[in-house]
């Protein structure tokens, strides 16, 4: 799993039947200071996340099991908001 | 996921049976603000999408969870046609 930041939304009214009523956020993966790190992708959401908020994110075919018994097609789903990160003994940046 | 604007089709007429009768679209990758990345994806279109449209790829194995490519040697496919991308000010 990865950190990442909720940097936008998409809309699409035209889904796979799998994805019909899934959130699309557009994510930055972070490192732990918070810094961008490669490139934004869009992920579905299993969390109720929100706009500027860092959360973590699964990849992989492990992205469509929160939504299970339902087969959605995701290869990226937010599986957790942040609420802390401490870095060895120093607390992290404020989510 | 990622996003990608459909810039081509791509026609075979010898493939794995399991492949018959879906459509492949070319597809260059964009960044979620517009931008053009390298390389292309050939992409089993499940959503009838059009040239030039902006659309949302899933890839890997996830991308037999999409209806209609249940068991089918597929490894990236179009599952939605987007209206729209909001990024924040911010982000």
């Amino acid at each position: 799993m990865q950190l990442g930041r909720v940097i936008g939304k998409v809309w699409a009214s035209v889904k796979n039947p799998g994805l019909e009523g899934q959130r699309l956020l557009v994510v930055q993966p972070v490192r732990p200071d918070l810094t961008p790190h490669g490139k934004p992708l869009i992920c579905t959401d299993s969390t109720g996340a929100g706009a500027g908020e860092i959360i973590y994110w699964v990849r992989g075919r492990e992205a469509s099991f929160p939504f299970l018994p339902g087969e959605v097609a995701s290869d990226a789903t937010i599986v957790g908001i942040v609420d802390e990160i401490h870095l060895g003994k120093k607390r992290g940046p404020s989510c | 996921m990622t996003l990608g604007r459909v810039v081509g089709t791509v026609v075979a007429t010898r493939k794995d049976p399991r492949l018959e009768g879906h459509k492949l679209l070319l597809v260059k990758p964009v960044t979620p603000d517009g931008k053009e990345e390298s390389g292309y994806l050939v992409a089993v279109d499940t959503v009838s999408a059009g040239f030039r449209e902006l659309v949302i790829t899933v890839s890997g194995s996830s991308a037999r969870m999409a209806e209609g490519c249940k068991d089918k040697p597929v490894d990236c496919v179009i599952v939605g046609i987007v209206d729209a991308v909001s990024l924040d000010e911010a982000g």
